[in-house]
């Protein structure tokens, strides 16, 4: 009853529960088990339960018409903490803005609960979204509810385990270089990156603007499309959004990029993707191998652009008007600094930024080459399966590389989908799906083929 | 004693005058207003928040670029310039570094000199410090209204050599702006800000010096110019004694009329500008610049070479006339309403100039009405004046080629024919004029 937004909404129509009972629901299982994850780090008690009324007596009201002003009401969603909340406690994970409440919301945070959604916290992440474990949060890491001796992924930690646990229906995220896709990999959910210029930034704490994108979590394909229709379009507020749709299509042909199966990716988790591509052949996909050599550069590329726009966007946060002094920041947000002063100084900015923005026009080219051949491609997440806490942070380039397969559609702008499939020693797996910009349309059709073909039930995990 | 020549270049900062902010819309209307009441999220760099392009500041200044004969870069971006300062919220400024709206530009000065513009470029102005001090001690305070308002620059070549042209430029460029509407240009209230570059060359050698002075937060042509003045003595003096001139920042102290030290520049600030990448770069296709080129009025220059070829009004007035365009379009009517009652443009152009009538009376119209009043007569018509003279100077060619022989006195009874032929309700200014430009035109 309480699994889908569809499901629940459909007892809300019968009468079944009330929304006062869907808040009660999660909020009961946030205070039990959130201690066990670590997940929340501000809840929105109060409101969440004003806000049950108030859809209660409207569902009294007129419940026929209700769910088509309020497409998302019974929705229980939450934010990473690098989303404007007005009013609640905002940290992006950081020291810096632990007490900072902020004045204004996000824009999407508006439009989501403009459709009927409540909010019902604000979820743990890496601070300033820096890292691919959780384990960067100033709060402390999230633990991965399959197995809690290891990392959920990162940087949107909270948000895609707060979706694992059933702490709500879904949750938003950031996702600048895996973010997104690569915790719901490792958390065995949906995840979805949309194209760079679908969703409105505005509000959302800055990490690299040129690579940021707001997504979100699900366990099902359709609350992600659902949630989608509601979070994309364009406002006067962020500069770099655009309405375009791609055509949609029935016979899609998909890309298999070789590069992403190379060495460095786990067995297990490439023999993961073929399984899948075989499930998909059987079921009349056609397949076709794609060459993206320049792929092996998206990571330079990311970790030089990334860290340049990184120190501008931190460099707002000096603690005088709000916020810490800077001696609260951690170590990989000064690293992250260093390095991105570093590249843009005088003398260097040729050699590395500069360099750095021409292979990413390569990378780009390389890829819209690619879509003029193939539909989507299909590659692994992550290429490996989760890790331990405390394995790869005292080696931050180690922990880089976990972004090697996820970066590429972020240095592109291109949309990404993580699709769980599989559990292999307690821990999930599964599979990304990615297309031409604004082609989210395309890839939904083929994840809600997947789901139909495997006959895919969110199986949660016990914890 | 070596002669030197000035080098000087100007870097002159206009606030456009647009109704909202460069990047959000707050009003940008910040003179005198209480502190912190136009601002919000973007332009008090708050987290998350993001600025979205004010196309009507762009189009203003596209449209400064090409009044100013500037080439349009049809590609072009905004960046980010990056240094701390708590006037700065975000820690960087979005201005334009290598790819400026407009490059090239050019002004011609009254000698027929040519001033090059290097650029003008688009950014957004920074917030304003106020300093106080009372019994707990100094402290600033932070007025955000300004932080975000639209602020074009513009950067001229090193192409002055004397502080005349200096000036004469700079009043051209605020005339401009001005005629074109996008900004006050009033430099009291700071939306008109002079910065100048000078150094100094000895005279018969034309390689650029090697130091440079700033002379920064001037705020008046009058004291830019004292200050222009004290500092070429002041860098002139030391150079005769063989000191090096150090490379600085210098005010301008109004009380002493003396320039002093800000800050010693060390090396050049690296602000590692970057594209901004929360605002796509633009590609300006033709049609729209034939548009913004089209919406361009006469400009100063066109208007100074019209009053001079129609009116036939001296150089002076026309200058008064032109420094404020709605004067110059007031004595355009006038000038339409005359051919009707042939008062003279003279006349009028000094009343206007002289006696500030046409503050009386802001009707055209009107101010005519009063004019005849005054001189209490009801003149001929232009076409009557015509006809008169046409036939006195056909019915007395003795006295014409007496005039055109040298005796000038004959024109007072050449104007008494025509009075006559009027009935006396000629203007004897306007007839004596028609007379001398007929009687000179035929050869």
């Amino acid at each position: 009853m309480f699994t889908s937004v569809r499901t629940t909404q459909n007892a809300l129509r019968n009468k079944k529960i009330s929304v006062r009972d869907v808040v009660s629901h999660f909020l009961t299982k946030i205070n039990e088990k959130n201690k066990d994850l670590n997940v929340f780090l501000t809840l929105n008690e109060d409101e969440s339960y004003e806000l049950a009324k108030k859809y209660d007596g409207l569902l009294k009201e007129n419940p026929d018409q209700i769910f088509e002003k309020y497409p998302l009401l019974g929705c229980i969603v939450s934010f990473k903490d690098l989303f404007l909340t007005k009013g609640l406690r905002t940290t992006a994970g950081s020291k810096v803005l632990d007490s900072f409440i902020p004045p204004y919301s996000a824009k999407v945070v508006d439009k989501i609960k403009k459709a009927g959604a409540i909010i019902i916290g604000k979820t743990n992440c890496d601070a300033w979204a820096h890292g691919a474990s959780g384990e960067n949060s100033d709060f402390g890491p999230t633990l991965n509810p399959w197995n809690k001796a290891y990392v959920p992924g990162g940087s949107s930690s909270g948000s895609a385990v707060s979706v694992a646990a059933g702490f709500n229906h879904v949750s938003f995220g950031t996702d600048t270089g895996g973010s997104i896709r690569q915790p719901a990999n490792f958390c065995g959910i949906y995840g979805l990156k949309p194209t760079y210029g679908s969703v409105s930034r505005y509000g959302v704490i800055a990490m690299a603007s040129s690579l940021d994108t707001v997504g979100h979590f699900g366990n099902n394909i359709s609350d992600i499309e659902n949630v989608f229709k509601i979070s994309s379009g364009v406002d006067l507020c962020d500069a770099t959004l655009k309405d375009e749709d791609k055509k949609q299509k029935d016979n899609i042909t998909v890309g298999i990029p070789k590069q992403y199966f190379e060495k460095g990716v786990d067995q297990v988790v490439s023999d993961k993707v073929h399984e899948a591509i075989k499930i998909f052949e059987k079921n009349n996909y056609k397949f076709k191998e794609v060459n993206l050599p320049n792929t092996k550069h998206a990571i330079s590329v990311y970790y030089i652009i990334q860290p340049a726009e990184v120190c501008s966007n931190l460099g707002r946060y000096d603690g005088i008007r709000f916020g810490n002094p800077r001696n609260s920041f951690g170590a990989e947000a000064k690293r992250r600094i260093i390095l991105g002063n570093f590249v843009l100084s005088s003398g260097y900015y040729d050699a590395y930024y500069k360099k750095a923005t021409q292979v990413r026009t390569l990378i780009i080219n390389e890829l819209d080459k690619a879509f003029d051949e193939v539909d989507l491609l299909i590659a692994p997440v992550s290429p490996s399966q989760p890790f331990k806490l405390g394995e790869k942070v005292n080696d931050p380039l180690k922990m880089y590389l976990s972004d090697v397969l996820t970066v590429p559609a972020n240095i592109a702008g291109i949309p990404g989908l993580s699709v769980p499939f599989g559990i292999h020693n307690g821990l999930s797996l599964g599979f990304q799906l990615m297309g031409p910009r604004f082609s989210e349309k395309l890839i939904f059709k083929m994840a809600r083929d997947f789901e139909s073909f495997t006959n895919y039930k969110f199986e949660p995990p016990k914890f | 004693m070596n002669k030197y020549i000035p080098v000087i270049g100007l870097e002159v900062h206009i606030e456009l005058s647009t109704v909202s902010k460069m990047f959000c819309s707050c009003s940008a209307l910040h003179f005198a207003k209480e502190p912190n009441t136009q601002v919000c999220p973007t332009c008090l760099g708050l987290p998350g928040a993001m600025p979205y392009p004010n196309k009507i500041a762009i189009k203003d200044v596209l449209k400064f670029g090409l009044a100013t004969n500037s080439k349009v870069n049809k590609f072009s971006k905004f960046d980010r310039k990056h240094y701390m300062y708590p006037d700065l919220p975000k820690s960087y400024q979005i201005s334009q570094y290598d790819l400026p709206f407009c490059i090239n530009g050019k002004i011609s000065l009254k000698s027929g000199k040519t001033i090059n513009l290097r650029r003008i470029h688009l950014e957004e102005d920074t917030a304003k410090l106020q300093h106080y001090e009372d019994e707990t001690g100094q402290y600033s305070l932070i007025d955000f209204n300004r932080s975000g308002v639209a602020l074009c620059e513009m950067v001229t070549e090193p192409d002055f050599e004397n502080v005349d042209d200096v000036i004469e430029f700079l009043k051209e460029i605020q005339l401009i702006v001005r005629y074109l509407g996008i900004s006050q240009a009033d430099m009291e209230k700071g939306s008109m800000r002079l910065e100048a570059n000078l150094s100094l060359r000895p005279e018969k050698d034309s390689i650029l010096p090697d130091y440079k002075i700033e002379l920064k937060n001037i705020n008046s042509f009058r004291f830019l110019e004292k200050a222009l003045n004290y500092e070429i003595q002041r860098q002139a003096d030391l150079l005769n004694k063989g000191v090096k001139v150090a490379q600085e920042t210098r005010g301008f102290d109004q009380l002493k009329n003396t320039t002093f030290s800000q800050r010693i520049k060390e090396e050049a600030q690296d602000y590692r500008y970057f594209p901004e990448p929360d605002i796509p770069p633009f590609r300006f296709e033709d049609k729209f610049i034939f548009v913004i080129k089209s919406e361009i009025g006469e400009m100063p220059q066109e208007k100074r070479v019209r009053f001079a070829n129609d009116y036939k009004i001296p150089q002076n007035y026309i200058e008064v006339l032109l420094s404020d365009k709605k004067r110059s379009e007031y004595f355009d009517k006038l000038a339409e309403l005359d051919k009707k009652y042939s008062i003279g443009l003279n006349t009028i152009a000094n009343l206007m100039v002289n006696k500030n009538l046409d503050q009386e009376y802001p009707e055209p119209e009107l101010f005519i009405k009063k004019l005849l009043e005054i001189t209490k007569k009801d003149y001929s018509t232009t076409d009557e004046n015509t006809n008169a003279v046409y036939e006195v100077l056909h019915e007395f060619p003795k006295a014409v080629s007496d005039y055109n022989s040298g005796k000038g006195a004959v024109i007072g009874f050449l104007v008494g024919m025509v009075q006559k032929k009027l009935g006396g309700k000629g203007n004897p200014k306007v007839i004596t004029d028609m007379l001398i430009l007929n009687l000179k035109s035929p050869k």
